[in-house]
């Protein structure tokens, strides 16, 4: 009987046989997972996922000629040591320098005078962060937020920087003004050789620092 | 009262789930991973708020140490191969095929032209090893601007990327400046790294 049943049933598992027991298919994932997650850890300790970015500067061709700007319409800063900046603006008819003021590159410092200038002499400076307004909200596109921004900015009126370092201001410093000059819209500006007679001007402006705070 | 029977509950939780986050997040990390090549100096670089990245191809970068020490680096490999080989030709030193090749896998360099072939031939770990003096950039021997100049002619629209330490005094930065000037390059790059943006 038993026989017939087995053979009858061949197809069946288990049949006469002793029935193994049934194993799980359930993997055991822990070690996996701990192998993924140090891997996980350690991919995100070495990708470096701030990229460096780039500032582009423009110098003028050397040779051809040179644009004649109205001092009246300049700024000149000087970096120099310590961290300190010089400025100073040219006389509107003489064209002579003015008192040297000197200040450091903190928000209070170089940027309020920048600024405070550029929005005297440029009306319609107010105007580009409407623009960028506009395009954040998908009214403008980029580039015509960029043509409008720069037409402000090219103002004929506008404020020209001059931008001169001595020989102890360091690489952060021009990197500092430049940034200056982009947070303050400022369109026109130029890295330009520092010339002997303002190596007094900066003295007289640390003198003047000096006597102020002992 | 019947007393309440509490089924009992596997603690074994189904981790799939998990597990498919697990490794997605290690599949991006892994392919957005860039192993930083090896450079022979540190450079800090300067914080801005200029957003514009930095392109792959296309770029020379003269790297500025904080001893005023100056290096140079064309991306590229093939771009890399001719300019050794018209340096070569400028400084009348013969490379070998073999050691234009190898010249084309080494990133950041900063040696003058009579030590750059005896440096070629170094086994990678030993040019890790060694104390690299710089381009010489002054107005006596001004290596770098044949080095520019080179660059300029194996490749048209190549640009210039300046990474200075933040600590490098500006002396140095106008020499190299004046010095891409005269070879006609008005159009450069400072190297930065992010800052966030001042709110005024």
């Amino acid at each position: 009987m038993a026989e017939l049943e087995g053979g009858g049933g061949g197809h069946k598992k288990g049949g006469k046989k002793p029935h193994g027991k049934k194993l799980s298919t359930r993997v055991d994932f822990t070690p996996m997972v701990d192998l993924g997650f140090l891997l996980i850890t350690f991919f995100m300790l070495t990708t470096s996922m701030n990229k460096p970015k780039t500032m582009e500067i423009n110098m003028p061709v050397q040779e051809g000629e040179k644009t004649p700007v109205p001092a009246s319409q300049t700024m000149s800063i000087i970096l120099t040591e310590n961290d300190k900046v010089v400025y100073y603006f040219r006389d509107s008819k003489t064209g002579d320098p003015l008192t040297p003021q000197i200040t450091d590159y903190s928000a209070g410092g170089i940027r309020s005078a920048i600024l405070k200038e550029n929005t005297s002499r440029n009306p319609n400076i107010d105007s580009i962060e409407i623009y960028k307004k506009m395009y954040r909200s998908n009214l403008i596109d980029e580039k015509q937020m960029k043509k409008h921004i720069s037409f402000v900015k090219e103002f004929k009126d506008g404020l020209i920087v001059i931008i001169k370092a001595d020989d102890k201001a360091k690489f952060k410093n021009l990197v500092d003004i430049l940034d200056e000059m982009l947070i303050c819209n400022v369109g026109r500006y130029a890295i330009v050789n520092l010339e002997e007679p303002e190596k007094e001007l900066i003295k007289q402006a640390q003198t003047t620092l000096a006597a102020t705070n002992p | 009262m019947p007393k309440v029977k509490i089924p009992r509950k596997s603690t074994t939780v189904d981790m799939t789930a998990m597990t498919d986050v697990a490794f997605l997040l290690l599949t991006f990390f892994m392919l957005a991973t860039q192993f930083k090549p090896d450079e022979p100096v540190q450079v800090v670089t300067p914080s801005s708020v200029s957003e514009i990245p930095i392109p792959d191809v296309g770029i020379m970068q003269i790297t500025i140490a904080k001893d005023n020490r100056v290096f140079f680096e064309m991306k590229g490999q093939q771009y890399k191969e001719q300019l050794i080989e018209r340096m070569g030709k400028k400084y009348q030193i013969a490379f070998s095929q073999d050691e234009i090749k190898k010249f084309a896998v080494i990133s950041t360099f900063g040696l003058p032209m009579n030590q750059l072939q005896q440096f070629i031939n170094l086994k990678s770990e030993e040019r890790i090893k060694i104390i690299q003096k710089g381009i010489p950039s002054d107005s006596l021997n001004n290596e770098l601007a044949d080095w520019i100049w080179q660059s300029r002619l194996t490749q048209n629209d190549v640009r210039v990327a300046i990474k200075g330490d933040q600590d490098v005094n500006y002396p140095i930065i106008r020499q190299i400046i004046r010095t891409l000037q005269e070879k006609k390059v008005n159009r450069f790059n400072f190297i930065t790294s992010a800052e966030v943006a001042a709110i005024k």
